[in-house]
Order: structure tokens, then C-alpha cells, then sequence
């Protein structure tokens, strides 16, 4: 299953990689492969942007806007004007995602 | 409240290091039965009355610990199924820190989890026949992936969890196994530095524990990618559904006041005839967005769920508008309807964003984009053509 083309923020500088091959271990979609000693990008409309391969790159080589792909909290942020955060774990204010 | 078992570990010599431990149960008390009632007396303060799924405590570096069964009860089975109902999950929770499955030593492996009690129920499932010990770790009672994305499963909690229960004492070893869905709050680098620990990212499902340590703590590529199957959509429905009905029953009363609003009054026999078809579209057509788009996601055309919800809203609704009697008396009632219910799916399909596994939070704001103005127009539109033909059936146009 894929959501829209081209609906990601992941960037990828393989200037900075150095082959650690951290991304394909983290990655819960196998965005990334490991070619010739240095990560490479498979397909990047399976990106979900969770944020997991750019928060574990020591090496800065990966940078994604993550957030929650969630309507409920996209609406809230707009309404508030504040971040998409989700509610999930507050009943106060549950949004009804994950 | 059951009697206790006790594994002492410094007597059956299982545990390696020992030398600087304070542990409570060694204050003097030579006594077996002495120690035996200590430990029993503090359960009752640390754990409150004993869970089911808690069958004894042992003593390690960390204090005691609880021991935790690898077995469900009837009680666990119930509680899963009321968490995946409604707002039950909220408060569905275990305390976080050290337990132990099976009798773990100083060099079983430690197991990171959630403080959300299905996430570890389904962890102390899976690991039922092993020895090892499981770091629970306080995300407010919210699952592993949620938890990370929100960053309580994360760098801080882990390092603090790590020290708090003095892990570095209880174990011989340094590598923690964390959930691969961890990693989006997780800095493994981090972790390693801050606490000596060497995170190694486990398998997405808990389930392929067993055959990733098998495999000396190798995840094959498809224990590292995320399934979303028809049976796992299906078990995350009835939360949809919940969510939506709750609007219900007031949306339902103001139907039915304008359909029974006449000049001279309310009356019942609109508001049940009119009335009530048009409540029943409208469980269809909330039935097409929050049950069968998520249920049938991967054959449904097209990628937007907003177009999603549009197909599936308008293949249940337009149907039973045009053949049959539900739609109602007037052409005006029906083309409100045709507008307004299936724009209703594609919104509540919309919501099952949160749900996912694969949806990206800048392709839900382009959706959003494009269809809230939509979703405000349909509004006012279906709007307008009740008014026309609530004058229409007063005999006015």
C-alpha cells in the first residue's frame, strides 16, 4: 500500500553517508538499501516520514519533517494554530488516531 | 492475595555480578521465612494488589522484580478486546520498570517496552518459554510506535528507565532490544553513550521475537517492514466506528427537529418519516467510511482516502437514494443527500489516516487542502437544498 507521490520530506545527501546501513535497520517501510557500501533510496513514496532513519543517521545524512500522518491532528493544528500533535493517550483530548 | 514464590538469585547462584548490589531483601534477615514475608510485604506497597498475570517476584540488583507470566487469562483477553473498542485503552496501563519472565539471569536479554498494557501483554506473549527480563518504560500508557512518534518512547525515558532500575547491575551484558518501531524516538547513539547499553532495534512485530534471536538478533527484511493486513485494519474499525457514532445521537436530533419543523410547528410524522431515511443514509454512509474504506483500503481506487471515502460513500448512498424509497419525497432532498453523505465518507475516511501505518503527515495536510474547502462547500450546498425543499413541501415554491 502507498499513500500519494511525492508527499514526503525525506532528503538524502550521500555525500554524508558513510555505509553505516542504520537507515535500512530502522526503517519500517525499506525505503533504503545498502549499494556498493552506501545507503541508497528504493522508493520514496513508501516514506511515512516517522522520523526513525534521520533521528538514528549519526552522520546527518538523512533529514525528514516527521509528524503524525493523522487528519484528526492535522484538523486540531489548524483549528489551534499550533503543531499537528496527536492525542492519543490523553482522553481529554483524543483525536481518535493510533 | 496468592502466596509468593521466591527466586532468590543469589542463592541458586544464577547471577553474575553481585558484589556492590544493595538489594532490599538482604538486610540481615537470614531467615527464609522472614525474607519470604519482606518481599511479600513490599509487593503489596510497590505493586498495590497482585495482577493475574503477575506469578511471583524475584530479588536482582534492581530490588525486586516482579516475575510475569507468558500466559493470558480471561481477564487479559477481555481487556484487549475492550481497548481496541473505545477510550477503555486510555487507562489501560502497567507500571512501568523491571519485570522478569521466566528466571532470568545476568545474561538474558533485556526487552524494551511500553507502559500500555496490550502492547505489553502481546510482548510477555510472545516471549512465554524464555528467560528474560522486560524494561517497561512509562509512555503514559500509549503503545511503542504512538509513543515514539510522540517521543515518550524515547531517548530521555529509556536512559532514565536504564539508570533508575540500575540495569548495568542486573545484567553482565550491555544491549537492550528495543522494538523496531522504537527507533522514531530512539537515538541508538545516544542511548550508548548516556548509558553504555548498545540499543539493537528488534523485529516490528513481536511475534518474530523467538526467530530473531535464533538468528543471533538478526531481523530479515521482512521482520523489519511493517504489514497492515485486512485482519489488522479490521481490528482498528471499531474505534472508527465509535468515533463516529459518538456525534450520532445529536446529529440525529437535530435531523429530526427539521424535518418535523412545519409552519405550524414540529410535527412527528415528518420528523419520523423524512426524518429517519435520512438518519439511515447517513448510517450508511458513515458505515462506507469509517468500516468499508478501511476494511477494503488497497482495492479501492485511487491513493487520496479523501477519494476513498468519495467512492465508497457515494457507491452505498447514491444507490439507495435513486432506488429506493429512502431517498425520500423531492428531488431537492435528493440531490442534498447525494451531496452531503457521500462528502461525509470521504471525511471520515480521511480519519483513518491516524490509523495507519503508511500515510505521511505532509500528505494528509495536501488532502486537507484540497477537501476541506470542499467538505465546507458540500456543507452549505446540501444545506440550501433542504431549505428548498423543506419551502417546497410547505407548498411555497
Amino acid at each position: 500500500m502507498k499513500y500519494l507521490k511525492n508527499a514526503t520530506t525525506l532528503q538524502y545527501d550521500p555525500g554524508k553517508c558513510t555505509g553505516c546501513g542504520k537507515c535500512t535497520e530502522v526503517c519500517p517501510h525499506a525505503v533504503f538499501e545498502m549499494k556498493d557500501g552506501k545507503a541508497g533510496i528504493i522508493d520514496r513514496d513508501r516514506c511515512m516520514e516517522c522520523g526513525a532513519c534521520a533521528l538514528n543517521c549519526e552522520f546527518g545524512a538523512l533529514s525528514v519533517g516527521s509528524g503524525v500522518g493523522c487528519a484528526s491532528a492535522v484538523i486540531k493544528g489548524m483549528l489551534t494554530g499550533g503543531e499537528p500533535v496527536c492525542g492519543c493517550g490523553d482522553s481529554a483530548k483524543n483525536t481518535g488516531c493510533c | 492475595m496468592k502466596p509468593l514464590r521466591i527466586f532468590d538469585q543469589d542463592k541458586s547462584g544464577a547471577r553474575g555480578q553481585s558484589c556492590c548490589a544493595p538489594s532490599r531483601s538482604r538486610t540481615g534477615l537470614a531467615d527464609d521465612t522472614a525474607a519470604r514475608h519482606q518481599a511479600a510485604q513490599a509487593v503489596k506497597v510497590i505493586m498495590g494488589e497482585k495482577p493475574r498475570w503477575q506469578t511471583g517476584i524475584m530479588n536482582s540488583a534492581s530490588g525486586l522484580v516482579p516475575i510475569v507470566s507468558g500466559e493470558w487469562s480471561r481477564a487479559d483477553r477481555r481487556g484487549q478486546i475492550r481497548a481496541r473498542m473505545g477510550s477503555f485503552r486510555m487507562d489501560y496501563i502497567v507500571k512501568p520498570g523491571l519485570y522478569a519472565i521466566g528466571r532470568p539471569g545476568a545474561s538474558s536479554e533485556i526487552f524494551v517496552s511500553a507502559n500500555y498494557k496490550l502492547s505489553f501483554d502481546i510482548l510477555r506473549r510472545e516471549l512465554a518459554g524464555i528467560s528474560g527480563w522486560i524494561l517497561v518504560l512509562d509512555t503514559k500508557g500509549v503503545n511503542v510506535w504512538c509513543a515514539a512518534g510522540k517521543g515518550t518512547f524515547g531517548t530521555d525515558e529509556l536512559v532514565k528507565r536504564v539508570l533508575a532500575v540500575k540495569l548495568a547491575e542486573t545484567v553482565s551484558h550491555r544491549r537492550l532490544i528495543v522494538p523496531q518501531l522504537g527507533a522514531t524516538g530512539v537515538r541508538a547513539a545516544e542511548v550508548k553513550k548516556r548509558t553504555g547499553f548498545t540499543v539493537c532495534f528488534g523485529p516490528v512485530e513481536a511475534s518474530d521475537i523467538k526467530e530473531y534471536l535464533a538468528a543471533g538478533r538478526h531481523a530479515t527484511p521482512a521482520m523489519r517492514t511493517v504489514r497492515f493486513g485486512m485482519a489488522r485494519r479490521l481490528i482498528l474499525t471499531p474505534i472508527e466506528l465509535n468515533q463516529a457514532m459518538r456525534k450520532f445521537p445529536l446529529a440525529a436530533l437535530v435531523v429530526l427537529a427539521i424535518f418535523g419543523l412545519q409552519p405550524s410547528g414540529i410535527l412527528f410524522y415528518n420528523a419520523w418519516y423524512e426524518g429517519w431515511s435520512f438518519l439511515a443514509l447517513a448510517l450508511a454512509a458513515l458505515l462506507a467510511g469509517s468500516f468499508i474504506t478501511p476494511v477494503l483500503l488497497p482495492y479501492i481506487p485511487f491513493r487520496s482516502f479523501s477519494v476513498k471515502g468519495l467512492v465508497t460513500g457515494a457507491a452505498a448512498v447514491v444507490p439507495l437514494v435513486l432506488l429506493t424509497p429512502l431517498g425520500g419525497p423531492s428531488w431537492f432532498l435528493k440531490a442534498s443527500e447525494m451531496t452531503l453523505f457521500p462528502l461525509l465518507s470521504s471525511y471520515l475516511a480521511l480519519q483513518f489516516t491516524g490509523a495507519t501505518t503508511f500515510t505521511t503527515i505532509s500528505g494528509v495536510k495536501r488532502e486537507l487542502k484540497v477537501w476541506v474547502p470542499i467538505y465546507i462547500a458540500g456543507l452549505a450546498v446540501s444545506a440550501v437544498l433542504i431549505v428548498l425543499h423543506k419551502i417546497q413541501s410547505w407548498g411555497l415554491l
